[in-house]
């Protein structure tokens, strides 16, 4: 019975430190309809600002107050000004990357100013032990479960008894109405994000003060990852729902940790660290859907004119001259390593087959996915395992095996709609990368993947590899290129536009949306098996959620919607990766702040778009009733509809 | 004038208003004149530009030439915002409330204009429309039609505006609520405000205005008394 007591009062902390980051992202969500996914890397900048003041030894309490009240809210201000105000009321991709973007380059800052790992922990705000029904607790342990039950409450009072926590609602569900109130939108998205930025920088320096370890700078920034499922538990709404969901959540994950997972012994992977993220993914499965709206209006894009068959196959004719040219240059065999470039060129096509199945899903479809990566890892983990590794079977199982696994997550998801859809999706990759891959039986450390073998043909030389991996390449943008302008391509546009019309004439959105994302799943697995392939052995970090989602950006910086853009991420991605790792972030980041500006990306900026065969003719639309504009698909063409009263 | 209310009841004056969206110029210079004090009806048929011109005066539209004039206040370079605070009320298209608030919620949003405690905001409301107060604490979303043009109407009855505009107040409503909802108006301008109206149902329009205009593709055709432009309105719906 006193282990239990010691249990529960673990698993309570545990779910204040969820909840104390959960409501944080509840009160950015309520306030602005973004969901932030740099509300962890905001409080792990706070973190590392309180550690610079202590060390030039400024009193914990004084820094507490800098860091939480004054710098904080600066933040909050500045980055509504830049990033959030152009996206207000805006439930497109935009603002789920433009948060992507503000982690990225958060965690770049971070690497730049202070490495990975600071090898400092933060001493806690106050000291001492207290026993709590015979288990001891530590006083900033405690500190951390006040403030959460604080947190939730004075947030619940201010939501709903305050005019002001009340506009700070509205604001999301409708700023031109609000403004016609007398209240100014501008000021209550910014006081949204001031409030936000609050609460990030105070879980920021609170956890990390909590955490024993030094200050990590990856851990610190995806510690709010675990507090997503309690968000989403709350609905990303009710502040009490999601406290009483990070308890749950803390209280089941220690059960889990003390009681089950002793008795799986070596039968499965270590699901503990995984937890959360199951339960998130179960959380939106469950939930029912009304629950789980969106807020904010549609926003939508003209599509880009495709290019045609012939205007594609010149193309790629084109691309493989270049790519054979490149191959001249490369020299020795597999098992004897290749050159920097050599690796830069097989990167470029392996990442640059994820860029063409985010261009299926997230361009095409609408459907953001952060675990194309983690189909990469079971695609290079198949690889490695079937026939002794290398095989063609393997190959083809990769890209099979794969879409059977997207069809299967998709399944259970396709209701949800956008932000939900991205979590389950996220929830996915974090539950493979931090679960399942680490396990010496699945990836580890290091799989040998093999050297690829096809029926009369042979790879031992890095050229061949090079060639293999390009040929897939541009067979897969052709393929890409041939559905978008396939039946299947004008549902997906057409499903994409409005899903209740795509209904009423008779088309099962549930299906094409799962064999959207089944089709992205196995290109990821094929791209996978592809680079393992090129690369002889692989390990976990190969498949890093944080590298995954980073690449995701690269691609919608470019253009998310055209195969030169998928081309271009994977190109740059690739270079960069090699020449300034800790650049990667920043590069992203800096690039999507240019997506608020341009929502096309890079190539769909004035000349750049004349360069590209699928270029941009459009500009961002929003619809608005009578007098705005809406996209429609019309005969599987793309038309525009104006109504002017 | 910045942070002075209007009079009570000024006349609008639009001169000269030219407007649109992007490269689309949807009023092709409006001229009209609404009176101090009086309930004037805006009518034409779909896309003749109504909306728009509404959401000119209100400021949310910016005109790309002419002028809009509250009284002697000119309305361009103003935010929505400060033209509610100065006393402009408009009840837009479609639901004008907050779906995911309370019926009590809303009513605090309406504060931030009415410059009078929640207490007494409620008590208004509740009064005019005694079915609000039964329904104070469910979502505004959940609301029947009528019920949601009510509390959207109630910002007028709370916030005592100079000037209000109402458009399409009868959108989806049965006839019996809308003769409540115009009772309503008329009671409304009755204390001392200039209100303009914009309207697709003629005779419903036509029964509380003082006075009446007919605007068709952008243009205003017809001004004059109510019994004048029932006629009128009727030629302009047909030839549309």
């Amino acid at each position: 019975m006193s282990q239990f007591l010691e249990f529960t009062v673990l698993g309570l902390i545990l779910g204040s430190v969820y909840a104390i980051s959960a409501t944080g992202l509840v009160v950015t969500y309520t306030t602005s309809g973004v969901f932030n996914f740099a509300h962890g890397a905001v409080g792990m900048i706070a973190a590392y600002g309180y550690w610079e003041l202590v060390t030039h030894h400024v009193p914990g309490a004084l820094a507490m107050v800098l860091v939480v009240l004054v710098a904080a809210p600066v933040f909050g201000v500045f980055i509504e000004w830049l990033l959030m105000r152009r996206l207000l009321g805006d439930t497109g991709e935009r603002p789920v990357m433009v948060t992507l973007g503000l982690l990225a380059i958060l965690i770049g800052l971070a690497l730049v100013l202070f490495g990975e790992n600071r090898g400092d922990t933060l001493s806690p705000l106050v000291n001492g032990t207290i026993r709590i029904l015979g288990v001891g607790v530590t006083a900033q342990d405690l500190v951390i479960a006040g403030s959460a039950a604080a947190i939730a409450a004075a947030l619940r009072v201010l939501f709903h008894s305050f005019r002001l926590g009340v506009a700070l609602r509205a604001v999301v569900d409708d700023p031109e109405l609000l403004a016609t109130a007398g209240a100014s939108p501008v000021a209550m998205s910014r006081t949204g994000w001031v409030l936000g930025s609050v609460l990030a920088a105070l879980a920021g320096v609170l956890l990390a003060q909590q955490q024993q370890t030094s200050l990590d700078t990856y851990t610190l920034a995806l510690l709010v990852v675990s507090g997503f499922a309690a968000a989403v538990f709350g609905r990303l709404r009710s502040v009490p729902l999601t406290y009483a969901g990070g308890l749950v959540l803390g209280l089941a994950v220690v059960y889990f940790g003390s009681y089950a997972q002793p008795h799986l012994g070596t039968l499965g992977p270590d699901l503990s660290a995984a937890l959360p993220m199951i339960f998130l993914f179960a959380a939106l499965i469950a939930l029912p859907s009304v629950r789980l709206r969106a807020v904010g209006r549609l926003s939508t894009l003209r599509p880009p004119r495709v290019a045609t068959g012939w205007e594609s196959l010149i193309a790629a004719g084109a691309f493989c001259l270049v790519a054979l040219a490149c191959s001249m240059t490369l020299t020795g065999t597999v098992a004897g390593g290749t050159s920097s470039f050599g690796v830069i060129l097989d990167h470029t096509m392996a990442y640059g087959i994820v860029g063409l199945s985010l261009v299926l899903l997230v361009g095409y479809a609408g459907q953001v996915s952060l675990c194309q990566f983690a189909f990469m890892g079971i695609g290079a983990f198949l690889m490695g395992k079937v026939a002794g590794g290398g095989s063609l079977l393997g190959l083809l199982l990769a890209a099979v095996v794969c879409a059977a696994l997207g069809a299967l997550i998709a399944l259970p998801t396709v209701r949800l709609r956008g932000l939900y859809f991205t979590l389950a999706t996220f929830a996915f990759a974090d539950a493979a990368y931090t679960g399942i891959f680490p396990d010496t039986r699945v990836l580890g450390q290091g799989l040998n993947v093999g050297q690829i073998v096809l029926p009369g043909l042979s790879f031992g030389s890095n050229r061949a590899v090079f060639l293999l991996l390009a040929a897939a390449f541009v067979l897969t943008a052709l393929l890409v290129l041939a559905i978008r302008r396939s039946l299947l391509g004008r549902r997906l546009v057409a499903l994409q536009d409005s899903p209740a019309a795509y209904a009423t004439v008779g088309l099962n959105a549930a299906f094409t949306k799962v064999a959207v994302f089944a089709i992205a799943a196995g290109l990821a697995g094929l791209a996978g098996a592809l680079y393992g392939t090129a690369a002889g052995t692989v390990g976990t970090s190969d498949f890093d959620i944080f590298t995954g989602v980073v690449f995701v950006l690269f691609v919608v910086v470019w253009s998310v919607r055209t195969v030169s853009g998928a081309f271009l991420a994977a190109l740059s991605f690739a270079v960069l990766t090699h020449v300034w790792t800790n650049g990667v972030g920043l590069f992203a980041g800096a690039g999507i702040v240019l997506v608020g500006w341009t929502p096309n990306g890079i190539l769909g900026i004035g000349p750049l778009a004349r360069l590209v065969p699928e270029r941009w003719i459009g500009r961002r639309h929003r619809a608005t009733g009578d007098a705005g504009s809406l996209v429609g698909v019309v005969d599987g063409r793309e038309g525009e509809i104006r109504a002017a009263g | 004038m910045s942070g002075q209310r209007l009079p009570a009841a000024p006349p609008i004056t639009v001169d000269g208003v030219r407007a649109g969206y992007g490269r689309i110029e949807v009023l092709h210079g409006i001229d009209l004149q609404v009176p101090a004090g009086s309930i004037f009806a805006l009518l034409g048929p779909n896309g003749a530009g109504k909306s728009t011109l509404l959401k000119v005066i209100g400021g949310h539209v910016r005109a790309t030439a002419g002028e809009v004039h509250l009284g002697d206040l000119p309305v361009g370079g103003r935010s929505v915002e400060h033209l509610a605070r100065l006393g402009l009320c408009t009840v837009p298209e479609g639901r004008g409330v907050f779906p995911n608030l309370t019926v009590r919620e809303n009513l605090r949003i309406w504060t931030y204009s009415a410059r009078i405690p929640l207490g007494e905001v409620e008590e208004r409301t509740y009064t005019a429309f005694h079915r609000l107060a039964d329904r104070r604490q469910q979502a505004a979303g959940t609301l029947s039609g009528g019920e949601q043009q009510m509390l959207a109407l109630s910002r007028a009855l709370v916030s005592d505006p100079s000037v209000l505009l109402v458009d399409e107040l009868s959108m989806g409503l049965a006839p019996l609520v809308v003769a409540e909802l115009y009772e309503m108006v008329g009671e409304l301008a009755a204390r001392g405000m200039t209100v303009l109206l914009v309207e697709q149902f003629v005779t419903t329009a036509l029964a509380v205005a003082t006075r009446a205009a007919i605007m068709t593709n952008g243009r205003i055709t017809a001004e004059g008394s109510p019994s004048e432009m029932a006629e009128a309105a009727l030629s302009a719906y047909l030839a549309s």
